[in-house]
């Protein structure tokens, strides 16, 4: 890899970062795991001035149980994610949309706050943290300040994050008991999805409780399936195929896949 | 000095050479360095067709650590032309093609200007600060409307037209009159099939070191063709040929990509040249899929004329092959080399092909992985179901009704060649056994009658090629620039220890492990004492290198002839060491003996007397070295019979490989390990140009797949587990009995799976998909909406990254 000069920043603590980011201005940038931000060095679709690596902020890794919700620290890696048992037990769907990220070498790199501020519509972790009512936790020269993910993601690899913040924690309610289930389209393993779907139902009773349905790559940033979730709410799990058909209501093919792959992704969130 | 009980051929040794490969442990190119050594980064086009009306240097030239920054018009005097070895025809129209452009670039991509830095870094850098400014030309992309010469890649061509090659069966007398049986026929088919583009995406990109002192040139690079390349360079620079010396170290794959003369081999030797100092050039991946040559590229207009009854009779064959901007090394021969296999393993009493090459503004192509052959196989296969389909009979049975049956061989076929053995409802018959057939023909009857939202297909190919490249008589006749014979040499050390040189040139084929098991067993010594050295023209001092699959087929058989000289001489000497006739003299396990006698001399005996030569006899040199080189009589005739089972999802268009079975003719087998290693490859190539792989340019000729994310190749993840057998008739060809098998997977493979696709759907009204059968593409048919070449949907990438991205 060639990218152009950049200084190498390596803060001590998330303080520290934000003043860095203050210091260097507009062209730093921070670097987490690196697994989107090096192939934009690489093709010099971006030449920073200054890297500033939040990797050494063990601060910023691993998941906390909050009371009703999870803490996820914005630099726990897809790795961890995938073999949290907080998560596992409280966020299942976190866990099934993690497992299908790029692959092993990627997911022992890239984290679980990196790719949510990155914002890459067809970034995995964007519509389950949307559907989950996730809220992020950031840090900036006045202090900390809380997001909920449904104003987080602004447009195309854009973010509500002002270019003197770092996020620093997600805060994701728990799903206790919740089936889930992310149906992902991809062309080849390695590919982003061409559509994909994060679903988590809970079920009382043989009766659809409640629903959450985000879905990847259909649009400038993730988008909910409000339409679906509240046709579900109270209807027999058998009501889902037809529920599924308000995912989107075009006739492209991308309007097929989001009605299909919604539809396959709350039946096996529902069947386990 | 123990022989070895076993033989060796035969054996599924562990590759040799695969420790220092997979840990790292060895020299590849980009790992030289050299003292005083300069890097050379290289500025390429980013646009189409252009006239240069200005570069300016000047800012970059200041750059810190640059050394020189050069374009064109330095090297004007001295470029000469990259050279192609295959001039098809008499008439065909060749451009010159400058390493570096002059005054016009007709690709994006093509190199305009190089900078010349002490690390490779600031080189990079200073790309930035040369200034050039284009004239945009109007951009040729599309075959057909680039044949109507509205637009000239070449103005002074006159034409985008660069040669039309004709074989006629009935012009040729090994046929009748296409026209004839057209006219006559009571089954005329006639489709269009669309070879998409690909790129090589070999592992380890291309690199080059050219180091200028000692009054030699020497040349690191990470190429298949070491002799070549060393011939060539001394051709297009006039630098005499004993003072270039070429270098392949361990190279990380080709697959016909590295079949080159490069721009930057002969750029980087240029600049070595003018600066008096080693300089090295290693390309980024972009840069590779944006420069380096691409393959296939095709538009196929078939007829097919038959019988009701099913038997086929005439086959023409119109093609339209695209050159891209510049003819390369072998460029205009590759769909030549498609010719003579359109007919394939079926009995057609005419044929004519007739091939049109064509300039466009894209990266030129040249080999890939079959290279001619894929092409002419995807075809004939496709129209073999297309006739099946139009007379509602089994696929199979079609095919079986029109193949060469076993007792018929030796065949000349339509085509003009000879194949020399085959047995095609053997390796039918194994296929069927695995696969299932029957019971899968079942469950697809269940499906459709069910209305089942997937859908199963059985796709099938039965296909052969050509390989072992090849007679040289033959080249000759086909106007290509060189041999195809193949040399090596054996060394026989005065430890008993055996260094094999090969004028092959292995990029990870694992011909040093072939090689030890066949002198192994010709020599019983140890697979372990033997060493292959290979890849440097000074020491291995000719060859005609590895594509082709003609490796162990021709040079596999140099060695042979190698080591039955070397146990000529040695049953001569032993027999003067043990005092009898040399008649009397055998030789088994390593050692020779007297017949009836309980006398022995080992090998390693008889080397040593041959090293110290105290006694020798009457007029034998000292020492125990051969060489050999082979020129084949005829090619090699691979063949097999492939089944795939796909299934795809009609709601999504999605299609799963849900078995493959191959069942592979490669004649005799030296290391099935390594056997069954190629055809998985091959396997994954060929799945891949069906369902993947594709080089897409935007109207302004921009390659917009030009990173992993965008040029899809399949992992381990995306293919089934392969099923994989053999049935063997040893080719007659050689004295191994050995066919080829480089090739072979690829060129099955991609028709089998495209045909089980369309079996899959053909029912509900699907009768072409173009390749790649990507989802959209597949589910847009499924609609009876247009399934071309445009309007995949984007699907991230990164080509979409903003540069002002978020934190990440």
């Amino acid at each position: 890899m060639i990218p152009a000069e950049f200084r190498y920043l390596t803060p001590s603590s998330v303080d520290e970062a934000v003043r860095m980011l203050a210091e260097e201005g507009e062209d730093a940038k921070i670097i987490a795991g690196g697994q989107s931000l090096v192939p934009v060095l690489r093709m010099r679709l971006a030449a920073p001035t200054a890297l500033i690596d939040i990797g050494g902020l063990t601060e910023l890794t691993g998941v906390r149980d909050d009371g009703d919700s999870l803490l996820i620290g914005a630099m726990t890696t897809h790795y961890e994610v995938q073999r949290d048992h907080l998560i596992q037990d409280h966020a299942l769907l976190l866990k099934l949309v993690t497992d299908t990220v790029a692959d092993p070498q990627v997911r022992h790199r890239g984290t679980f706050g990196g790719s949510l501020c990155h914002a890459d519509p067809a970034g995995d972790l964007l519509a389950p943290v949307l559907a989950l009512d996730a809220v992020m936790i950031i840090a900036g020269p006045d202090g900390r300040r809380e997001v909920p993910a449904s104003e987080f993601f602004v447009d195309y690899f854009e973010t509500a994050l002002a270019p003197n913040e770092i996020l620093i924690d997600v805060r994701v309610p728990k799903y206790t008991g919740w089936g889930a289930h992310y149906e992902k389209l991809n062309r080849v393993a390695q590919a982003w999805a061409i559509v994909a779907v994060a679903a988590a139902v809970q079920v009382r009773d043989g009766t659809i409780a409640a629903a959450r349905i985000g879905l990847t790559n259909v649009g400038s940033g993730p988008v909910r399936a409000v339409d679906v979730e509240s046709a579900l709410v109270g209807q027999p799990v058998s009501a889902i195929a037809e529920a599924a058909r308000w995912a989107s209501t075009g006739d492209g093919y991308k309007d097929n896949l989001a009605r299909v792959l919604t539809g396959r992704a709350l039946t096996a969130a529902v069947t386990g | 000095m123990t022989a070895t009980a076993e033989p060796e051929v035969g054996k599924a040794r562990l590759r040799k050479e695969d420790a220092r490969l997979i840990t790292g442990q060895t020299r590849w190119t980009d790992n030289l360095q050299l003292t005083g050594m300069l890097h050379m980064a290289v500025l390429r086009s980013p646009v189409a067709h252009a006239r240069i009306r200005n570069i300016d240097c000047s800012r970059a030239t200041a750059m810190p650590g640059v050394a020189i920054v050069l374009t064109g018009q330095d090297f004007a005097a001295e470029q000469g032309s990259l050279p192609c070895a295959w001039p098809i025809t008499e008439d065909m129209k060749s451009p010159p093609a400058p390493a570096l452009a002059v005054d016009q670039v007709n690709f994006a991509g093509e190199a305009v200007a190089l900078v010349i830095a002490d690390n490779a870094y600031r080189a990079a850098d200073a790309l930035a600060a040369i200034d050039v400014d284009y004239d945009e030309l109007p951009v040729v992309l599309d075959l057909e409307e680039a044949l109507r010469d509205r637009d000239l890649v070449h103005p002074d061509l006159g034409t985008n037209k660069c040669a039309t090659w004709v074989y006629d069966s009935a012009e040729a007398g090994s046929g009748t009159d296409v026209e004839d049986e057209i006219a006559a026929a009571e089954v005329v088919l006639e489709r269009t099939f669309r070879q998409q583009r690909l790129i090589p995406a070999f592992m380890e990109p291309r690199s080059v070191v050219v180091d200028p002192s000692a009054g030699m040139f020497t040349v690191w690079s990470a190429t298949q063709i070491p002799h070549i390349l060393r011939w060539m360079l001394s051709a297009v620079t006039g630098i005499a040929e004993h003072r270039i010396r070429v270098i392949a170290p361990d190279v990380g794959g080709g697959f016909g990509g590295k079949l080159q003369v490069t721009p930057e081999e002969l750029l980087c030797l240029l600049a070595a040249r003018r600066m008096g100092r080693p300089v090295k050039w290693t390309e980024s991946r972009t840069e590779s899929m944006l420069s380096g040559h691409h393959g296939r590229d095709q538009l196929q207009k078939i007829t097919l004329a038959a019988r009701r009854d099913g038997t086929v009779t005439g086959l023409k064959v119109e093609l339209l092959a695209d050159m891209g901007a510049y003819l390369r090394l072998v460029t205009p021969g590759i769909p030549i080399l498609g010719a003579f296999m359109f007919n394939a393993i079926y009995k057609f009493a005419a044929y004519r092909f007739v091939c049109t090459n064509v300039f466009t503004n894209k990266v030129p192509t040249d080999a890939y992985r079959g290279a001619g052959r894929p092409e002419a196989t995807f075809a004939i296969e496709r129209m073999m179901d297309e006739l099946a389909a139009e007379l509602g009979v089994d696929p199979l049975k079609i095919r079986e009704q029109n193949w060469i049956r076993h007792d018929e061989f030796p065949f000349t076929t339509v085509a003009g060649l000879t194949y020399d053995s085959g047995d095609y409802e053997a390796a039918t018959a194994r296929a069927l056994e695995l696969f299932d057939y029957e019971s899968l023909r079942e469950e697809q009857q269940r499906r459709r009658a069910s209305g089942d939202p997937v859908q199963l297909g059985i796709g099938i190919s039965t296909y052969t090629e050509m390989c072992g490249l090849a007679p040289s008589r033959v080249l000759g006749a086909l106007r290509y620039g060189a041999g195809g014979w193949e040399t090596a040499s054996i060394r026989m050390l005065p430890t008993g220890k055996v260094e094999v040189i090969t004028g092959t040139s292995p990029h990870g084929q694992g011909h040093e492990t072939v090689w030890s098991q066949i002198v192994a067993d010709k020599l019983g010594v140890p697979f372990e004492d033997v060493e292959v050295l290979h890849g440097d023209t000074a020491s291995s001092h000719k060859g005609m290198d590895s594509y082709g699959s003609r490796s162990l087929a021709v040079g596999g058989t140099a060695l042979v002839h190698a080591a039955d000289k070397v146990l000529a001489k040695a049953r001569r000497l032993a027999a003067h060491m043990m005092e009898c006739d040399e008649a009397d003299v055998e030789f088994a396990s390593g050692s020779f003996s007297v017949r009836g006698t309980s006398t022995v001399r080992s090998l390693g005996d008889v080397v040593l007397a041959a090293h110290v030569a105290h006694d020798l006899p009457e007029g034998m040199e000292p020492g125990m070295d051969a060489d050999a080189t082979f020129d084949p009589d005829n090619f090699s005739f691979p063949h097999g019979t492939h089944l795939c089972a796909t299934e795809v999802d009609t709601e999504t268009g999605v299609v799963r490989i849900r078995s493959y079975v191959a069942v592979d003719d490669v004649g005799t087998v030296v290391n099935p390990l390594i056997v069954d290693g190629q055809v998985h490859g091959g396997l994954a190539q060929g799945i891949a140009q069906a369902l993947y792989e594709e080089a897409v340019h935007d109207e302004t000729g921009t390659l917009t797949t030009a990173t992993f994310a965008d040029y899809l190749v399949p992992s381990a993840a995306d293919l089934p587990a392969f099923i994989t057998a053999r049935t063997s008739t040893p080719a007659t060809s050689n004295p191994l009995g050995a066919k080829g098998v480089g090739e072979a997977g690829t060129i099955a493979s991609t028709p089998a799976v495209v045909n089980g696709v369309l079996d899959a759907v053909r029912h509900l009204g699907v009768k072409d998909i173009e390749m790649p059968l990507s989802p959209e593409r597949v589910w847009n048919a499924l609609q009876g909406r247009s399934a071309d070449g445009s309007g995949d949907v984007a699907a991230g990438g990164l080509g979409s990254i903003d540069a002002q991205g978020g934190q990440s």
